[in-house]
């Protein structure tokens, strides 16, 4: 018999899930909403895709051998950030949006400050906003073969009329990965299941974005109207897949009503007070830089100190 | 209505099935039998034997060592043969009596006992106190301190622990299939001490067949009743059970008697029995011998003081070489350096597993998924208070209530990063506890 068996403290098994599965499981929640971008914006939205990934991946991989640290690419979570930034980019963008965008995400939003888990906010949705701001005119183009053009919520923020039933399905100008409320939802319901997400967040931001533009939308509860915020302008792919991302949400539970009816406030205002149209970037963005000081005052109670109905 | 269970937990692998069928089967020592003066919480026993000293089975070997302390009692008939520092299950040397067994077995006389009705409180407790018992379920506190509360006559329930939620462990099951009388018994002498008290059989829903025996038994016994709780890791923590079925939440700083409540292991409450009806000391235990690297792998009832290795032999040695061998169950058990260990008071399972999950998965960066807040059934924040515990920040880990913290193991289970959570905040707690003792 060994005389040199392992000795460790207590708990002696493990679960067997892991980071790598959980991120692996999102790209895989994410791939019907990918899929509906190239079938509805053509093969460019492949490549767009393909690049991007290829960039965040290579740039996470770049930056542990430079810095000799140990290699974390096979934990997917770049792979999430580069398949996001992607669908986050209309499909006329240049090639070398997503490279830039991919290095940006990955270098100065994650890995300068830390890597995996120390992030404070987004990083798809950080190279995003960078990418608006320094190419404002490339990433507010949504003209492309399919579609010529504003996008739906442009068209409602001017006054037009939109069509509910294109949006749902995604038959309309925007990002590759953001038009079609459907392929995201399917992909929400992948997350739900295997409980990599739950509705806290999501949830409360639907609902109060909602109640938000009912009553300071003009159009009281005007039912269409309400629906067109709802299903337009990046709001389920925000809310599904960026509002729930772990490490830039609040990991309490009554932080997470409040942080997703905060998203819903803040994307309320920008929307119908701002001067753009769209509003769901800078509301999480917003939202991940207020989640310390939201975890500190939603901490919860410990079991026998009131804590235990929670 | 009070609830079935409590908020948090998790549902490992139970690993029931491989020992839950294998009716408990006595063993007999050959070799010489070990018994650390410390088995229990509070001043270790005081030997009042000598070396070279004859003893008889269930012949008082050590005297309680102080008011939280018990006694222990020779377990086979021989002869002292050292007292003397030995290896026990924590890593830790312990002062030991070491008997050399003359597998005889030649039992001295136990005290006959009054019939139950006529015996007085008093008389009942100090059966318990001189017995030995403990907690059986692994705390090892002194049981008779637990049975005689400042104001007994507001315990309102008194609770046999039967949920057995630690995965592999099937000692308390098949205890309850067996001898479930003795259960019922031990409970009936308990009720005796508090006159105002309902007695409860809180077993988990996935033994339908205990609970359907222990239903029958107490069909007539208007102040005895089975509560079914859910099957969760830790429902058998004790301030989970009494939460689920009182609904009456206790925290770190109150013992269940603060809520009214008596709560003890089957083990113990068998013990109860055979203290103050049969006039026997607390002497042997079941213990499941079981895991993937045991041949047969079955529950026996072993005298106190036998040697694993003897342990392991009877379950017909291993059909596999192990890797990790644990007292206990695998969320809260001692992983051991070796096999020649004893038996102790509180040793309910011996785990023998041919991988070791641990060592396996190298721990990653947090990605804040909140999976142990999700779980942990103390309602804390695992996560900070880690890293509270491994900066040694004693002032943030105070703040988020780390004293809260069970140690059950639920975060690290759950933890998708593998990180070591329960461990960091185990260590931490250790550092804040001995200062307190101060």
């Amino acid at each position: 018999m060994n005389d040199l068996m392992k000795v460790s403290s207590n708990p002696h098994v493990r679960s067997k899930s892991t980071t790598a599965s959980i991120m692996l499981t999102v790209v895989i929640a994410l791939l019907p909403a990918a899929g509906f971008g190239i079938y509805n914006f053509g093969p460019k939205a492949l490549l767009l895709i393909l690049v991007t990934v290829a960039s965040t991946v290579f740039t996470e991989f770049a930056f542990e051998k430079i810095c000799k640290r140990k290699i974390t690419i096979g934990d997917y979570s770049a792979v999430v950030t580069g398949l996001l930034l992607a669908l986050n980019l209309p499909v006329s963008a240049p090639w070398w949006i997503g490279v830039v965008g991919g290095v940006f995400a990955i270098l100065v939003v994650k890995m300068l400050f830390g890597g995996l888990g120390q992030n404070f906010m987004n990083p798809a949705l950080g190279a995003r906003c960078f990418l608006l701001i320094s190419f404002t005119s490339i990433m507010t183009n949504f003209d492309c073969d399919a579609y010529t053009g504003a996008t739906p919520l442009a068209n409602l923020k001017s006054g037009e009329a939109v069509n509910i039933l294109d949006m749902v399905i995604g038959r309309t100008a925007g990002t590759i990965g953001e038009t079609s409320m459907i392929a995201i939802v399917v992909g929400a319901c992948i997350l739900i299941l295997f409980g990599i997400i739950d509705l806290r967040i999501p949830g409360t931001y639907i609902v109060t974005l909602a109640i938000f533009v009912s009553i300071f939308g003009a159009h009281g509860m005007n039912w269409p109207y309400i629906s067109a915020h709802l299903s337009g302008g990046g709001l389920m792919l925000g809310a599904f897949f960026m509002a729930t991302d772990y490490v830039t949400r609040p990991i309490t539970k009554r932080g997470q009503y409040l942080f997703g009816a905060l998203l819903g406030i803040l994307t309320g205002i920008f929307r119908i007070f701002g001067p753009s149209a769209e509003g769901v970037s800078y509301a999480i963005i917003i939202g991940n830089l207020l989640v310390p000081l939201i975890e500190k005052i939603t901490l919860p109670k410990a079991f026998g100190k009131g804590g235990e109905k929670a | 209505m009070a609830k079935r269970t409590f908020n948090g937990g998790i549902h490992p692998y139970d690993g029931k099935d491989l020992s839950k069928d294998k009716p408990i089967k006595a063993v007999l020592p050959k070799g010489d039998l070990v018994y650390p003066l410390s088995q229990h919480i509070g001043a270790p026993a005081k030997p009042i034997v000598e070396k070279g000293d004859k003893v008889l089975t269930g012949q008082k070997i050590a005297e309680a060592g102080g008011f939280v302390s018990a006694p222990i009692y020779a377990t086979v008939s021989g002869t002292v043969k050292a007292i003397e520092p030995r290896r026990v299950v924590t890593g830790d040397s312990v002062m030991s009596i070491v008997i050399e067994n003359d597998g005889l077995y030649e039992e001295v006389e136990y005290p006959k006992r009054k019939p139950l009705e006529e015996m007085t409180k008093e008389e009942i407790i100090e059966c318990v106190k001189e017995a030995g018992i403990v907690g059986m379920g692994g705390a090892g506190f002194p049981t008779f301190i637990k049975l005689s509360p400042k104001e007994p006559e507001k315990i309102d329930y008194v609770i046999a622990n039967c949920a057995e939620c630690e995965p592999y462990l099937t000692s308390d099951y098949r205890r309850m299939l067996e001898e479930p009388e003795k259960l019922v018994g031990g409970l009936k002498v308990s009720l005796k001490l508090f006159d105002n008290a309902r007695g409860i059989l809180a077993v988990e829903d996935n033994k339908p067949d205990c609970i359907e025996i222990l239903k029958n038994l107490v069909k007539d016994e208007p102040r005895i009743s089975v509560k079914e709780l859910k099957t969760k890791y830790p429902q058998g923590a004790e301030r989970q059970i009494v939460y689920a079925t009182t609904g009456r939440a206790i925290n770190s700083s109150m013992l269940p008697a603060d809520a009214g409540c008596v709560v003890n292991n089957v083990d113990t409450v068998v013990a109860i029995y055979h203290a103050v009806i049969e006039g026997k000391p607390l002497m042997n235990r079941i213990v499941t011998v079981t895991g993937d690297a045991i041949a047969d792998p079955r529950n026996f009832i072993v005298r106190i003081g036998t040697n694993y290795h003897e342990l392991i032999e009877e379950a017909g040695g291993f059909k596999q070489e192990p890797v990790k061998v644990v007292s206990g169950g695998p969320m809260m058990g001692f992983a051991l350096f070796g096999l020649d260990v004893p038996t102790t008071k509180t040793a309910s399972a011996l785990l023998c597993l041919t991988e070791d999950e641990v060592s396996q998965m190298e721990p990653s960066a947090c990605i804040n998924c909140g999976r142990c807040v999700e779980v942990c059934p103390g309602r804390v924040v695992p996560k900070l208070l880690a890293v509270a515990a491994a900066n040694g920040d004693e002032e943030t880990f105070l703040a988020h209530d780390g004293m809260e913290c069970c140690e059950c193991g639920c975060c690290s289970f759950i933890c998708p990063a593998k990180r070591h959570l329960t461990q960091n905040i185990k260590s931490m707690r250790k550092i804040l506890l001995a200062k307190k003792k101060k």
